[in-house]
Parts: C-alpha cells; sequence; structure tokens
C-alpha cells in the first residue's frame, strides 16, 4: 500500500493497465508528453512510447470516433475528454454509435473503450468547466456510467473500466484530485493520510455495480457520488443524526439492492448531486425506491441537487450543495 | 513553410515539436518568405485558384528591417499606425496588470494576448464599425478599437457586481453587445460556423455587415471549423474566417495535431480564396483584412485566412509551457514581437521615438491602473462583493419559470 492522490491513483491505474494488455491504448488532448492538463497521464508516454499514449488533435468528435474504431478491431483505448463539459461534440458518436453497437449489430460487433473525463465544480470554472453530465450518459442504454470520489476507489473502479466489454464514461471529480473536499474553499485538506488515500501499487479492481456503505447508519440513508460524498460527510457530522452514507459509484447500472436495503432500514432517503435536479439521476434513483420501499419510507425521499440553471462562476458556492444545505434536508426527514 | 517533424512513423505517424526543453529552439534566423513575394489580387475578381501561392506562401508588408514593402503595403498615415501601437501597447500593458491581480486571487484564472497583439487590433482596425466580431480567447483586443472602457472589461474578469455577464462566466469570456462582440466560450470552435450564420443572416437583410472569426490552429480540428468552411463555401454570405496559427495548443504542437499543409491551404479546397499571413505584422494583417472586407462587400462571400504567429507565454495562468518547449523559442522565432516590430517601423519612418514611446507606455500604465482601482471599488474575486446570487436564477429563460423560483426561495437569496 502506498498513499496516493486521486491523480496518482488513476495514474497507478493506468500504468497497470498498459503493462498489463498490449492492446491498451490512451489519448486525448494533451495526455501525451504534457501528461494531461491535471497530470492523470504523467510518465506514461516515456514509458509506452509515443504509439501508445499520444496526444490528439482537439477534436472530441474525433477522439470519440477513433476510440470506438480502435474497439472495433481489437483495442482497449482509454480517451481523455479534458474536461466534461467538452464531452458535447462527442455526443453523437457517444450515444448514437458507441452504445448501441453491440446491440444494433445483433452482438457481433462491439467497442470495450473508456472514456476518462472530469467533472463537477468547485474550481471557479464556470458553466464550461464545472458541470456534471452524468444524467446525459445514464439516460443512453449500452454505456456504464462511472464516478469515483477517491484514491483507492478511482484506481479500482478506473481498472475495472477498461477491463470491462462495455464502453464506460468514467467521471473524475476534479475538485477531489488532490484532496477531499468539505464544502469550505478556505480549508481544503490533501489526501495526505486519509484512510482512502492507502491504494495498492498492483492491480486490483472495484467491482462496477457495487456500490460503498461509507458509513453505516439507522436514520437515514444519504446517497451520492463524486465530491458530494464527502460534502455529505460533512453534513451528516453537522447534523448529528445517525446517517447510513451509501457512495453509488456506478450509476448505470447502480446497486439497487444495497440502496433499498439500506432505506427499508433507515425509511428515510436524501439522494445528494451537483447535476441539475430535473431529470437529474436522483430522480430516477427516487422514482426507483419508491416502488420498491413505499411501505417503508417514514418521510418523503429528498433531492438536494444543483439549481436547474447553467453553473456559475462568482457564485458557485451558492450553486454547489453544501453540507449546510444537505443536513437541513437530513433534518427535514426526521421531523415527519 | 517548414516541414512537419515527426517522432515515429510506426505503426502509425506521431508528430513532434520542433523543439523541446533542453533543446535548441534554431529556426535558421528569419522567414524565407519576404514582402513583395506575392502580389495582391483584386479582391472582387479573385477566386480561390488565383490564391493558391498565397495560401501556401506568407504575406508580409514589413520586411527585416522594419520597412513597408510589397503590393500589399495599405499605405496607412501615421495617425493611424500609432492608434495601432497604442492599442496593442495598451492590450499587453492591461495583459500584465491581469495577469499580476490573477496571482493575488484577484481573478480565478487569465488569458494573456502576449505575442499576438497585433491581431484582433489590426483587424479590427480593418473592419467597419458595423462588422460582426466572434472571437476566440485571445482576441480580446478587438474591444479597445471599438473603444470599450477598461473598467467594465476588468469588472468583468474580477467578477465584481459592475460584471455585465453577472458573474456567470470565467474571466476573460467577455461578452458586449454594443461593441458588436459576441460572448468567448470555453467549448472552442463554436463560433466559427456561428459567425457564418450571422453573416448569412447580414445578406438576408441586406445590411452592409461583415462577420469576422477567429479560432486557433488547434481548434481547426473541430466539426465547427470544417462546417463554417463548407457552408461559407457554399452560401458564399460576407464573413472572415481567420485560423490563428500560433503553433500551439496549450502543451500539443500544430506538428502532432495535423500531417496537412499550411492551414490556410485547407481553404482551396473548400474553394474559398485563402491567405497566409504573418501574424506579427501590423501593416499585412490590416492589409489582408481589409481585402477580404472588400470581397465580402463586393458579394464575393468568405475569405479563409492563416495568420501565422507564435503563442509567445502560457496558454493560461494554469499552464506552464517550460515543461513542453524551450523557454526562449519566443524569442528564437523568426517572427518577432509585433509591438516592437511597429515601433520599429514607425521609428525608421522618424513618426516616433523612444521618449513618446516610454511616455505612452507611462500614461496606458497608469491608466490601467486607474482602471484597475476603479474596478475594484465595486469588489472583487478575492473578497468580494459578487453580483447578488439571485443573478443564479434569471435569464435562464426569458422569464422564471416555476421551478426555478421554487429553487431561488430555497436558496433564499
Amino acid at each position: 500500500m502506498t498513499q496516493m492522490n486521486m491523480i496518482k491513483a488513476l495514474n497507478s491505474a493506468l500504468e497497470v493497465q498498459l503493462e498489463k494488455d498490449k492492446n491498451v491504448v490512451i489519448f486525448g488532448e494533451d495526455v501525451g508528453f504534457f501528461g494531461g492538463v491535471f497530470r492523470v497521464t504523467d510518465g506514461l508516454q516515456k514509458k509506452f512510447g509515443e504509439h501508445r499514449v499520444f496526444d490528439s488533435p482537439l477534436a472530441e468528435g474525433g477522439i470519440a470516433a477513433i476510440a470506438m474504431g480502435m474497439g472495433l478491431n481489437g483495442l482497449r483505448p482509454v480517451a481523455e475528454i479534458q474536461f466534461a463539459d467538452y464531452i458535447f461534440p462527442a455526443y453523437d458518436q457517444i450515444v448514437n454509435e458507441i452504445a448501441k453497437v453491440r446491440h444494433r449489430s445483433g452482438g457481433e460487433f462491439t467497442a470495450p473503450l473508456t472514456f476518462r473525463t472530469p467533472a463537477g465544480g468547485g474550481i471557479k470554472g464556470g458553466h464550461h468547466h464545472s458541470q456534471s453530465p452524468e444524467a446525459q450518459f445514464t439516460h443512453t442504454p449500452g454505456l456504464k456510467v462511472v464516478y469515483c470520489s477517491n484514491p483507492y476507489n478511482a484506481k479500482g473502479l478506473l481498472t475495472a473500466s477498461i477491463e470491462c466489454n462495455d464502453p464506460v464514461i468514467f467521471f473524475e471529480p476534479k475538485r477531489c484530485y488532490r484532496g477531499p473536499f468539505y464544502g469550505d474553499p478556505h480549508n481544503v485538506p490533501t489526501w495526505n493520510d486519509h484512510p482512502d488515500a492507502e491504494v495498492p501499487e498492483g492491480h486490483y479492481i472495484v467491482p462496477l455495480e457495487e456500490a460503498r456503505i461509507v458509513r453505516e447508519g439507522g436514520a437515514c440513508t444519504v446517497i451520492a457520488w463524486g465530491t458530494m460524498v464527502h460534502m455529505c460527510e460533512q453534513a451528516i457530522k453537522d447534523s448529528g443524526i445517525d446517517c447510513e452514507l451509501i457512495d453509488l459509484q456506478t450509476l448505470v447500472p447502480w446497486d439497487r439492492d444495497t440502496v433499498v436495503n439500506s432505506i427499508k432500514k433507515t425509511g428515510r432517503c436524501v439522494i445528494v448531486h451537483e447535476a441539475p435536479k430535473t431529470s437529474g439521476f436522483g430522480a430516477e434513483m427516487s422514482a426507483s425506491i419508491q416502488e420498491r420501499c413505499f411501505y417503508h419510507l417514514e418521510a418523503p425521499i429528498t433531492r438536494v441537487t444543483g439549481w436547474d440553471t447553467p453553473f456559475p462562476h462568482t457564485t458557485e458556492w451558492d450553486y454547489i450543495p453544501s453540507p449546510a444545505r444537505i443536513a437541513e434536508a437530513i433534518k427535514k426527514t426526521q421531523e415527519e | 513553410m517548414t516541414e512537419r517533424v515527426t517522432a515515429t512513423t510506426k505503426p502509425y505517424t506521431i508528430g513532434r515539436p520542433p523543439f523541446r526543453p533542453g533543446e535548441d529552439a534554431d529556426f535558421g534566423g528569419k522567414f524565407v518568405e519576404q514582402p513583395g513575394d506575392l502580389t495582391r489580387p483584386d479582391p472582387a475578381k479573385c477566386s480561390a485558384q488565383d490564391t493558391v501561392a498565397h495560401a501556401s506562401g506568407l504575406i508580409r508588408v514589413l520586411d527585416d528591417d522594419g520597412v513597408a514593402q510589397g503590393d500589399w503595403n495599405p499605405e496607412l498615415d501615421a495617425e493611424t499606425l500609432i492608434q495601432g501601437l497604442e492599442y496593442m501597447m495598451r492590450l499587453r500593458i492591461f495583459d500584465d496588470r491581469m495577469i499580476k491581480m490573477q496571482r493575488t486571487g484577484k481573478l480565478s484564472f487569465y488569458m494573456r494576448s502576449f505575442g499576438e497583439e497585433a491581431i484582433a487590433i489590426a483587424q479590427t482596425m480593418a473592419l467597419e464599425t458595423q462588422d460582426w466580431i466572434f472571437p476566440s480567447y485571445r482576441q480580446p483586443g478587438a474591444q479597445f478599437v471599438r473603444g470599450r472602457d477598461m473598467v467594465s472589461m476588468i469588472c468583468h474578469c474580477i467578477g465584481n457586481t459592475e460584471d455585465n455577464v453577472k458573474g456567470r462566466q470565467m474571466p476573460v469570456h467577455y461578452t458586449w453587445k454594443e461593441g458588436r462582440f459576441i460572448s468567448i466560450s470555453s467549448p472552442v470552435g463554436t463560433q466559427f460556423s456561428q459567425a457564418v450564420g450571422v453573416a448569412m443572416a447580414s445578406a438576408y437583410k441586406g445590411d452592409d455587415e461583415v462577420c469576422i472569426s477567429w479560432l486557433g490552429d488547434g481548434t481547426s480540428a473541430q466539426g465547427d471549423y470544417h462546417y463554417a468552411l463548407n457552408f461559407a463555401s457554399t452560401f458564399k454570405p460576407p464573413v472572415i474566417l481567420n485560423v490563428v496559427n500560433n503553433q500551439w495548443a496549450i502543451s500539443t504542437h500544430a506538428n502532432l495535431a495535423t500531417g496537412g499543409r499550411t492551414f490556410a491551404e485547407r481553404g482551396l479546397a473548400y474553394d474559398i480564396p485563402s491567405l497566409r499571413v504573418d501574424g506579427n505584422d501590423f501593416l499585412a494583417l490590416y492589409s489582408v483584412t481589409k481585402w477580404a472586407r472588400l470581397r465580402a462587400a463586393a458579394g464575393k462571400g468568405a475569405t479563409h485566412i492563416e495568420v501565422y504567429t507564435y503563442r509567445a507565454g502560457g496558454h493560461s495562468s494554469s499552464d506552464d509551457p517550460s515543461v513542453y518547449r524551450p523557454n526562449d523559442e519566443f524569442q528564437c522565432w523568426p517572427g518577432g514581437d509585433p509591438i516592437l516590430r511597429l515601433k520599429e517601423h514607425l521609428m525608421k519612418a522618424k513618426l516616433w521615438n523612444e521618449t513618446r514611446h516610454k511616455a505612452l507606455a507611462k500614461k496606458i500604465d497608469d491608466e490601467v491602473m486607474a482602471s484597475y482601482k476603479a474596478a475594484c471599488e465595486f469588489g472583487d474575486l478575492a473578497s468580494g462583493p459578487y453580483p447578488p446570487a439571485s443573478t443564479i436564477f434569471t435569464e435562464v429563460y426569458e422569464t422564471v419559470p416555476w421551478h426555478i423560483q421554487e429553487q431561488r426561495e430555497e436558496l433564499g437569496k
């Protein structure tokens, strides 16, 4: 075990894959010589060569299509989309081509590939460097959608994603690359000494489709992914209420059993995500939960989310679900 | 044009920049291309085929000694030249002030036009005030030409209560309707095909308007670049489409991003007259843009221009170019510094001297400093005040729908 921040852990996952499978190639904007604008691919080109880790032209639609072509022909590409906000030129290729190729070819063709992309707010990135567009992909059958939250699950989930034979959209909460984030921009810890920053150097997976119970509790189930996992930890602490916190990790297919079992125990549920509320993934979960837990629910299922507006620049702390907003929602579930 | 350098051709070709850190950035001294190499075709009659040489060569006016030469010399008067110099100096001093403020946290992020000041300024000066500007992020200088108040620009960058886009956008993402200056967008290249649409609307309405847009060498890989050229070729609206080849897209040199010849030559395949111009030569830039506007006004449609320059600074305040290119590469690159080149030209012509230059720099510096102080009166990113949180919810739609109204009430601000 070694202490790693999320960047190092992701880098380690990629390094292990490049060593293990000669069909793994990595490309994207600035990922080669420079090692990526967030340095996730640092050193990999030097170690594995210029045709295995390379800089692509600046064209996300092209990156997606090239990755699909490589996947169709036996490679296992891991392409970086520099910011999740930049993924939309690739949307047609991802939604109409990559997601559907297995199904529409009667299972004859598949394109195993992974798109890594930094997502989410908290870096003063305004509306084009802060969005969390997971729901745009959870609504597309054929894609697996993964969202890591700490160094340990980042490496394990990325490894599982690359080894998965289905296409995976892998979101990395950029706010948490260098440390967990508890909502106070003036007091940002690093990953140093955090238990989830203890990362094995070799190969391991965190299985897709399995949620992680971060904290057990009996009074309310709180569900989150990405940066919001840490915000919820803080909110639970602040609320003083004995919550069970679930880090969903994989959004499609999501670990419904873990969620449902928890809510049957607690009778209460708060779902938290950064993305806007309308048609956010919390809506899907909320509907599924009430279908299965109706008679166990003691309070309405509550969502704490980003607002149904573009992500702002100067006022981002009024946009991102804060520990205070989350704590208030948790307390409210206890009043019913 | 210089030959593309590649790192490997097996199993497929991967380009490499001419030099990496630790290597000598030796570009062989001066440009091979000289002013006078290329004739200036009649803009009202010119076809794409007439520009084959212009698309592979380099249109220059200022020679290596700073003297204006050749067919493309726009013969500008002293007042215009000094005005151009003033705008360029203003832009550089403004940028330097902003980057200092960024380092103190007064703004979150910044992008300088360093080394590329001539582009937006000469090209906007060659246009009419009714013409539309669809910039990428290294053309904020166009706003100086159109007379935007620096206090207003700084208020945007520091995200205070007087920011005209209400703290919604990152710094440098200027929007300015009065100057017909459309918001810069981080997802690069989107403006390029929009500009063609604007020009089609101008044509439809019969207005004497031209639309100009710029994107980078890197961005020319995006679909939007190719959509723009094809629509412009098909409909021939009054538009000027510039690829600013500053050679670097963050860390990615153009050699890694295109296997072709010049960027300008791509336009020929779309049957659009295409020119390649020395982007650090104020006079050449002014001249080709004037020419493109004459074509547009004559109903001949689009012009495609490669502006050959060098990104002298980092991509942004978040970038450290010393990791991927030699630190002195800009000094070694033959295009030089656009401000020094125009200054030298003016001095050679006895229209300018060191004393006046220093006095002008001091005057601008004082104005920038005064504007900065005036802007900070309305707050800054480090300490506020910011636009009110209610601005999150407004102008998403024409009127605020019930669900957003409810969320605003939930925030309680």
